[in-house]
Formats: C-alpha cells, structure tokens, sequence
C-alpha cells in the first residue's frame, strides 16, 4: 500500500522556489505532496480504495495512495491518503486585509493607554446570541489570560466587563450604554449553519438603528472568525484563532486614539 | 482503605461532614418551594402529554393556566385531581379541555384532599410502575448482555438530526462506545419548555426531546443485541427543564443524565433557587429510575485554573454528592465531574493530574467517577490534541474513573466526524488495554510529587468548605467562589417560575420514589 515509501524514481521536477507557483512542501521542493483523511459512504474493499484514489485525482492529487483505510461502521469507509498537488499558487500577489495596528504586550498597552487616552477604557464582552461557549472570552478576558497572555481584566488601564455566554443584543447593547462602553467584544464559538453571521449581523444593525455604531469601537472573536469576514459583517475587527488579549487591547487602544485625532482635526 | 496517596480519611470526613451541612440548609430551602418545571414534571408523572395546535406543550398550558390565576402554590395535582373527581375525566381529558378553554380547573369547588389522593393514585401507581419496569428493563439486559469494563467508553453526537444522530450512535456503538451522549441543541437549556417529537433541525446539537429519547433507546437496543454488550444513553437534564427531561428519561429508558444545578447557575445564568429546586426533585427521579447523574464541575477548570482552583471541584464534588444523597440518589448512581484541563506547558503537569485523579477516585470510591477531556487547550493542532487526550485516558485507567468522556483530536474545530470518534475510541482502548493494571502496579513515593499535591487539594477545598459553611451556598455563589463566576440569588433567568408551597401543595411521588419514606 506505501509503495512510494522507499521509492527510487527519479524526482523530475524544477527543484527551485519560485514564489509565483507554489506547491506543498513533502521533502523535496515542489514535490507537491499533500496528506488527507476523509471518509467515504460505502463499504470497505478494492472498490472503495479505487473511489477514494479517483476522487484525490479530482482532487488535483497526482500519484494518489491510499495507506490506510477502515470499515468505521457498515457502508463507511475511512481513509488516510497522500497525493501529489499538481496545482499551484501565486504568492507574490496574495493580499490579505489585517488588522491595523502593532501588537503591544500588556505593560506598553497599559502606558500607551495612560500617554494617549489619559483614562480607563472601558471593554465589554460577551458571547451573545444562543452561543454558550465562554471559551473564547475568558481566554481574552479573564485575569489569568491564556497562554501566559493576561487577560484584559489584568490590564490597569483597562476596565472590562465580561457578561458570559448567552447573551442577548439587546441585553448586551444595555449593558454597553450603562458601562459607558468604549469597546464591544463579541465571541461566537458555535458556527454550525452560519448561526453566528445571523447573529452578529443582527447586533450591528440593532446599533445602527441606535445611533451607536460610530461611538463605539465593534470587535468580534472566535474560531472561524477573520478579519476579512469581520469587516464584510461591519465590524471594525476580527480575531481568529491563536489571537490573544494582547492582539486584542493594542488594536482597541491605538483604534481608539486614531479616531480621537481624526476627530480634532 | 488504604490511601495510595497517604490522604488522612478524618480530614475527609470532616470535608464530608461540612459538605452534609451545605447541602442541609440548602435543602431547607429547596423542601418550600415548588416550580413550573416541578409542576410540568407532576403533569407528566399524571400522564398528560402532546401538545396544542401551536406546538406549545400541554403540561405547559395546564400549569401556566394555574399559574396565571396565581394559585400556582397549590400545585397542580391538586386541581387536576380534584378535576378528576368532579369531571369524571382522565388527566390528560382535563388538559385538552383547559386547552380549548372549556374547563377552568381553578374553579371546580373542591372536594376533600383525602378524596383527591385517592382518585390520583391509580395513576400515580402506573407511572411510577412504568419507570421501575424501564428500569428492570436495564437491569435485566445488563444481567443477560453484559456491559463494558470501566472506564466506560462515553462519546457524544451531535448532527442536529436525530436520525443521522443514529446512524453515528450506531457507529460509536460498534467501535466500542458503551455511552452514547446526545448533544442537545444550542440554547435548549434556556427554553422553559421540552419540545414534542422528532426533531431534525438543531445548532450544535439536538433538541432533547422524548421521542427522540425513544427513537435512539431503540436503536441502541438493538445495536447493543448484535454486540452482546448493553449501550448507555446518556442526555441534558440541566437548564430550565431538569425535572421534566428526568421524568422523560425515566420513562424512555435513558441510562445516563448531565444533571447538576451548580452548573447551570455558573454557566448558563439560571436562577439558584429556581434550579436548586428542580434539581431535587429530578434527582429523585434519576434516583430512582436508576440513572447515572453527571456533575459539571468540570467546566470550572475551563474558566478558572486547573492547578489553582483544582481544590473548587472537589469542594463542589463533595457538596454534590451530599445534595444526592438528600434526593435518595446513591453513591453508585453519581457520575460526579472532574476535568484534565491543565496547561499543557506546565512542568509535570501530567503528575499533578494524575494526583489528583486518584484523589478523587479515593474520596468518592463507590462513585462512576465523570472524568473529563482536555478542552480548554486544544488548538486546532489536532495531532497534538491526540497525545493530549492520550496522556488523559493513561490517567482514567490509570486511577479506574467510572466514565470517561473521550477527547476528540479536532475538539476545538468541529463537532465529531465518525471518524474522529473512531480515532478516540482506538486511542482510549488501546491505551486501556496495554495499561488496565497500571494502577494495581505502581505506588506514589513518599513526599514525592503525587502525594503533596493530593494532600494540598484536600487541604485547601477543606478551608473552602469552612468558608462555606458559614456563608451558606446561596451568598457564596453571589460571591464569586466557583469558578471565579459571581451569580446573584434573585438574578439569572427562571426566578418568575419559582413558588412557595401552600396548604393544599401535594407532590406524592418525592416520598414513593424515595421509597416510600
């Protein structure tokens, strides 16, 4: 089944980087070679190996192998495979829209609140909608943090309130008026049939239609979030996973001061 | 018993005694109040079920009716009871017409509450034969099948779909689950109502309800008859409807029931005294249909540190089980929660857990001890995750946990594929298999690591039981002492559904599901 294990033929391929058609990395540049598991609704035998490897041949995997398969239940077959991909990308031209802003650790956060703002800022957070995972929040919030990252609750010059999960927009929207909020983090966990866009697009609307969109700086976390997404949802930022308070508290400050200029100019 | 890791038995003992104390004054409380899901739960027990043109439930309909004319502290049973005895007619006869708006129960003049007692009992007798026969039911099929060895293998699904749920049940089943959990859908523990049939539509999960119990008792029925080894069923009795979802439960033969109030008070923001309320009563319940109740205390490691606050679990533990014991519900029925959640950075991390596992083990030995999976530091690294829910299961069989939740390598990315349940169910029984007499094997050193640990833990959760003690439940969940999480005892959703007792309040199946006590 591993037959490419010890394989002898002759890697003939251009073995140089070149940044406008990349490929995946095995051990060899440009070898292409992918690894993928996937399971597939039929049962085990020659005749589900063969379906597997056709289907990683759509799949653009040259020299497909399978080199582990297994009846997960009758009529489920289970696969782990490798495959050459014969596509490729063009790195030079990739544009992803980031965050704007240099990440600052809790300490320079912490000065550069106290030089450019002069006073607490106040960050509320919840995971709102039917979203009952407090995962995502507490990593941001809580005093411990996550990681070694302290969470925001640490921060001196930070005031944050964590509401918890389950919180309703409305609720959540009076919460932030009554804590004079500056900032309004929401973390959505469960993305299961899109159930979060329904529900971070209904809080953005909820404050437009109170006038508080623009008095209020709208960050969203979790997951399956980006900022590309956030953005596209009228958010000002997103974080996805392997983002940290950090991340989080140095974009919301330098937001912060960035709108305070643009107003007195 | 001898303690392998040298824990003095007087100072748990005293832990004991203190939790006995905790558990006591609440119960003071919990005996004077009844609520709208304890009265759903007696409309139930009384046979009324289905629902209305709306979808709405008719225990709903009757106990809102009765509720909305403020005589709620009566209890329903006494209206339908008497009801029965003027009408002539069936419970769930008297629901339909308080449906349709031909029959005001509340107004019936009433009749003596001997009589009362003595038209309810026929149907009082025939639910609570039906749970003990639900009950023999599994009894006499773990007797003829046989079950797997503890730890036993638990695993969730969660399609939204109930009869896709089946087909991955059945899957795990033939991998070697011996639990089934059905997840239930996102936001069910906030609903103050069960939804009626089956359901394919749910976030995260599917919707509780007692068809669906049905349809997957039977499928796990028959599955468990081609492997000769009995499937548990395992569900939610937690949020706004812990009484009723044990009630459904007993009658549909589940094996297993998530069932803590501290829980839902901490993480779902329910009112305390409404929960601690229903709790008593749906342990009663689950005490006596013979299901196996999961505590949550597993989920403060997922806020709070599992190093620092490991001490909480055990404090919350030991009150858990006191407040079991109240409801009638046995040592061997309490699936009480504990959690590997420690840093995966920390040095000898993996020492401290195991620590305190066999700590636990130890203080709770006749409990199917609840052992949780790694969940707060899983990344979408799942070939690490692998290893982490690795060195998890060495220490479930390890220290001989009753249940353990298996860990999922892709836990922070996406509700289990069946593949991904495969590749936990063959991790956890090969790990099983090459170690199952590990713990008979090796001893803790003196003064070593292990040891100072699991006498630290219990040293510190007695000082919090101290505290405890003298602030009383209520006002130390207002204080923030689980979970770093601070609840207030009028806040949090459910309050309006809580009502004190009055004079005529029946609930005659606390005493009988208590033996008769």
């Amino acid at each position: 089944m591993s037959g490419g294990l010890y394989s002898m033929q002759s890697k003939e391929f251009d073995k140089t980087l070149d940044l406008k058609s990349v490929k995946p990395y095995g051990d060899t540049m440009n070898d292409g070679k992918v690894q993928l598991s996937f399971t597939l609704p039929v049962p085990t035998g020659e005749e589900a190996i063969e379906a597997a490897k056709q289907l990683l041949k759509k799949m653009g995997l040259d020299n497909p192998q399978v080199v582990f398969y297994k009846e997960l239940t009758p009529g489920y077959t289970f696969f782990n495979c490798y495959g050459s991909c014969n596509h490729e990308v063009d790195f030079t031209t990739i544009s992803v829209p980031k965050v704007d802003s240099s990440v600052m650790d809790m300490h320079q956060t912490d000065d550069y609140i106290k030089e450019n703002v002069g006073r607490s800022l106040v960050i509320v957070g919840a995971s709102t909608g039917t979203d009952a995972h407090t995962v995502g929040i507490d990593a941001i919030m809580n005093m411990k943090g996550y990681a070694g990252h302290y969470g925001l609750e640490r921060y001196e010059m930070i005031e944050a309130y964590n509401l918890g999960s389950q919180v309703l927009n409305e609720e959540f929207i009076a919460k932030a008026l009554e804590l004079k909020a500056d900032a309004l983090l929401v973390s959505q966990t469960v993305t299961q049939k899109d159930v979060h866009i329904k529900n971070m697009v209904e809080l953005v609307e909820l404050l437009e239609a109170e006038g508080l969109r623009d008095k209020i700086i709208l960050v969203c976390g979790g997951p399956r979030i980006s900022h590309e997404l956030a953005k596209e949802l009228g958010y000002d930022a997103g974080f996805g996973m392997n983002s940290y308070a950090d991340d989080v508290a140095s974009y919301i400050a330098q937001e912060y001061v960035r709108r305070a200029s643009n107003k007195n100019l | 018993m001898q303690s392998k890791l040298g824990l003095d038995f007087k100072k748990v003992d005293h832990a004991r005694e203190l939790a006995g104390k905790i558990a006591v004054d609440i119960q003071g409380f919990v005996d004077r109040y009844s609520t709208v899901a304890v009265e759903r739960t007696l409309c139930r027990l009384a046979g009324i079920d289905g629902v209305d043109d709306n979808m709405v439930p008719l225990p709903n309909i009757v106990v809102d009716y009765i509720k909305e004319r403020g005589v709620l502290s009566e209890g329903v049973l006494f209206f339908i009871g008497n009801a029965m005895v003027s009408e002539g007619l069936s419970p769930q006869e008297i629901a339909v017409k308080v449906s349709s708006g031909e029959l005001d129960i509340t107004r019936i003049p009433f009749t003596s509450k001997e009589k009362i007692e003595s038209t309810l009992n026929p149907i009082i007798n025939s639910s609570i034969n039906k749970i003990k026969a639900r009950r023999e039911r599994r009894e006499n099929y773990i007797k003829s099948m046989g079950e797997g060895p503890r730890p036993y293998l638990y695993v969730i699904v969660a399609t939204g779909n109930i009869y896709e749920d089946v087909v991955q049940a059945e899957a795990a089943a033939r991998q070697g689950a011996d639990i089934i959990a059905v997840i239930r859908t996102t936001g069910q523990s906030l609903l103050d109502y069960v939804p009626y049939g089956a359901t394919t539509e749910g976030f995260g999960g599917t919707f509780a309800t007692q068809e669906n119990f049905r349809i997957m008792r039977s499928a796990l029925d028959k599955t468990g008859e081609e492997l000769g080894r009995y499937i548990r069923l395992c569900n939610y009795c937690s949020g706004l409807c812990m009484p009723e979802i044990a009630v459904m439960g007993a009658f549909e033969g589940l094996d297993v029931m998530l069932n803590d109030a501290l829980y839902g008070i901490l993480f779902r923001d329910i009112n305390m005294q409404r929960t601690l309320v229903d709790q008593f009563f749906s342990r009663v319940i689950n005490g006596f249909a013979g299901v196996i109740i999961n505590t949550g205390e597993d989920n403060y490691l997922t806020t709070a540190d599992a190093f620092e606050e490991a001490h909480t679990v055990l404090a919350s533990d030991l009150i858990n089980e006191q407040l079991a014991l109240i409801a009638g519900l046995p040592q061997s029925q309490m699936g009480l929660g504990h959690a590997f959640e420690m840093d995966p950075e920390l040095e000898n991390g993996f020492i401290y857990e195991l620590a305190q596992a066999q700590m636990t083990r130890e203080i709770f030995p006749e409990a199917p001890l609840k052992y949780m999976p790694p969940t707060k530091f899983m990344t979408g690294n799942i070939f690490r995750g692998h290893i982490q829910d690795a060195l998890f299961n060495m220490i479930g069989i390890w220290t001989g946990q009753g249940i353990q939740l298996l860990g999922m390598p892709t836990e922070a990315i996406h509700t289990p594929f069946m593949s991904d349940r495969y590749l936990s169910i063959e991790n956890a029984k090969y790990i099983f298999k090459n170690m199952r007499k590990i713990g008979d094997e090796m001893e803790f050193k003196e003064d070593g690591i292990a040891r100072k640990r699991a006498n630290e833990v219990l040293d510190l959760s007695i000082e919090l039981l101290e505290r405890l003690e003298k602030e009383g439940l209520f006002s130390a969940l207002e204080k923030g002492f689980f979970a770093n999480v601070k609840r207030a005892k009028n806040g949090g959703k459910g309050l309006e559904g809580v009502v004190e007792k009055g004079d005529n309040y029946m609930n005659p199946f606390v005493n009988l599901m208590m033996g008769g006590k």
